[in-house]
């Protein structure tokens, strides 16, 4: 059972006509966005389910492609989104997937390219505007944009977790879910942080101090209406 | 959020605290939000709903496709023939922001977009027929609030995942009970409302024309509010339901599990498949939708 607060219920507050096609594919663009870090330079994006089935007359097109550039579900520019990021200097190209029976019907993949950088981000649009990211780079995950949520990616060595969670504690910042997951001994482990209060520039800028750190990324909060 | 109606209503016997307190008290421990933020975000959110529902009755919003807009306006216009006036107004509301939701204007998704005009209709109506005060009506949102998230989690308030009756029917389930606590209702008659509005919404497909969030969503809007507020009426009379809310609630769930892929948003059956539809969505897009509130 998931857990939900009032203003998934009483919100959010949204340009139409979808919640989940259109204020949740928007949530997707904005926290795929955050994960890689800024705006794509490049977008793949591919659509399955009943997002690829209705998304053009959902607006989910161009609602995943106004959070990509930035705006949130409530800007009225995502009518014009397509346009705002052609002024932005995005690429992007749409396909269709089937991504089998068990995926969820409104799930999306993105291949996003930025500064020579590509990450793989599989996410779902699971009703009432909420959103679920699956899958980062391989990696399990699961995110719903609900926290102010720390994504790092660390060789796995002993200690990188005690050294992470001790920066939280130093900043007084309280954890509200963790998840750990390693594609072998000795490779690489992405961890999902998720906290209460906005995670510090500082705390990022220590981590980046680490040689097992390979990549850090800070997602802010896109849920609640 | 509480998980169940029983938990919510034994939450308030044993704290003897009214419904709305204990739906505010709850998101209060639970987000760490101050509940006066709660409060003052409600009513936020209720001026962007009175804000859509205005604009959609001028009448000069139309969505992209050019299958709605105009329709609420002409209810007005018409005027009242068989019932009250409080009802015209009432259906006219409920299409008004479901027009301007397909116009891609600003709305609040309640629970979900595609039910975004049912609980508005409900309660500014109300709160008009009544003269509420904008505290009672931000406490009935609460206690809407509550019920929404009940079913949230223990069904769907997805089109996709349960059809129409999650996202229509958990909008007059909210909206019964917000309107049987503003008459009075016992917090037993809450419960019996909500069982009765969402008894009638079973099995109600989501089979929109074109897979566009305007056929006949904007009506179904509107026929969830008369759900609604029959339900309310008849549990407020005290006409009971020998089925608790959880268990109708439960039911809900498992008849949106077992409905066809066909009658979940994806636009392949019910009216969305008749020929009519088809013809209707050949009819390319022409035009940018106008004139949506802000």
């Amino acid at each position: 059972m998931i857990l939900v607060s009032l203003f998934d219920i009483l919100g959010p507050v949204m340009v139409g006509p979808s919640s989940s096609h259109t204020a949740g594919a928007c949530r997707l663009g904005l926290v795929a966005r955050a994960i890689l870090g800024g705006m794509p330079e490049r977008a793949l994006i591919r659509l399955h389910g009943s997002f690829a089935a209705t998304g053009d007359g959902h607006g989910t097109k161009r609602a995943i492609v106004g959070g990509l550039i930035g705006l949130p579900p409530d800007d009225l520019r995502l009518r014009e989104a397509f346009h705002e990021a052609e002024d932005a200097g995005m690429e992007w190209s749409f396909e269709n997937v089937d991504l089998g029976d068990d995926a969820h019907p409104n799930s999306v993949v993105f291949e996003l390219t930025r500064e020579g950088e590509t990450v793989h981000i599989t996410g779902a649009s699971i009703g009432g505007g909420r959103i679920e990211v699956t899958e980062l780079n391989g990696f399990p995950v699961s995110l719903g944009g609900d926290y102010h949520t720390l994504v790092v990616l660390a060789r796995d060595e002993p200690g990188t977790i005690m050294t992470i969670t001790s920066r939280f504690a130093a900043e007084n910042i309280n954890l509200a879910t963790m998840r750990v997951d390693r594609t072998g001994r000795h490779k690489d482990a992405l961890m999902t942080i998720e906290a209460d209060a906005p995670i510090p520039d500082t705390l990022l800028e220590d981590l980046r101090e680490f040689s097992w750190l390979r990549w850090a990324r800070r997602v802010e909060q896109v849920a609640g209406g | 959020m509480h998980r169940s109606i029983e938990e919510l209503l034994a939450a308030a016997a044993e704290s003897g605290c009214s419904l709305p307190e204990v739906v505010l008290a709850k998101e209060a421990s639970e987000t760490g939000r101050d509940p006066a933020d709660i409060r003052a975000r409600i009513q936020r959110n209720l001026r962007v709903m009175r804000a859509a529902i205005t604009e959609g009755l001028k009448g000069e919003v139309h969505s992209a496709s050019g299958l709605t807009g105009g329709r609420a306006k002409r209810l007005i216009d018409n005027g009242p023939r068989l019932l009250g006036e409080r009802v015209t107004i009432t259906l006219a509301r409920a299409i008004s922001t479901l027009e301007v939701n397909a116009a891609m204007g600003l709305i609040v998704a309640a629970p979900t977009a595609g039910a975004a005009g049912v609980l508005p209709a409900i309660l500014i109506s109300t709160g008009e027929f009544l003269d509420l005060d904008e505290d009672t009506i931000i406490d009935a949102m609460l206690v809407a609030g509550g019920v929404g998230a009940v079913i949230a989690q223990r069904a769907s308030i997805s089109g996709a995942e349960g059809g129409c009756q999650a996202e229509t029917g958990t909008a007059a389930a909210m909206g019964a009970a917000a309107v049987t606590w503003i008459n009075g209702g016992t917090n037993e008659q809450v419960a019996t409302s909500i069982a009765l509005s969402l008894q009638g919404m079973l099995g109600l497909i989501c089979d929109p024309i074109g897979g566009l969030v305007e056929v006949p969503c904007i009506y179904r809007n509107a026929s969830a509010a008369m759900q609604a507020i029959a339900a309310a009426e008849m549990a407020l009379a005290g006409c009971d339901f020998p089925v608790s809310a959880d268990e109708v609630i439960d039911v809900m769930g498992e008849v949106g599990r077992r409905m066809p892929v066909a009658y979940r948003e994806t636009a392949m059956g019910g009216l969305a498949a008749t020929p009519s539809a088809r013809k209707l969505v050949q009819i390319q897009p022409s035009r940018q939708p106008t004139g949506a509130s802000r």
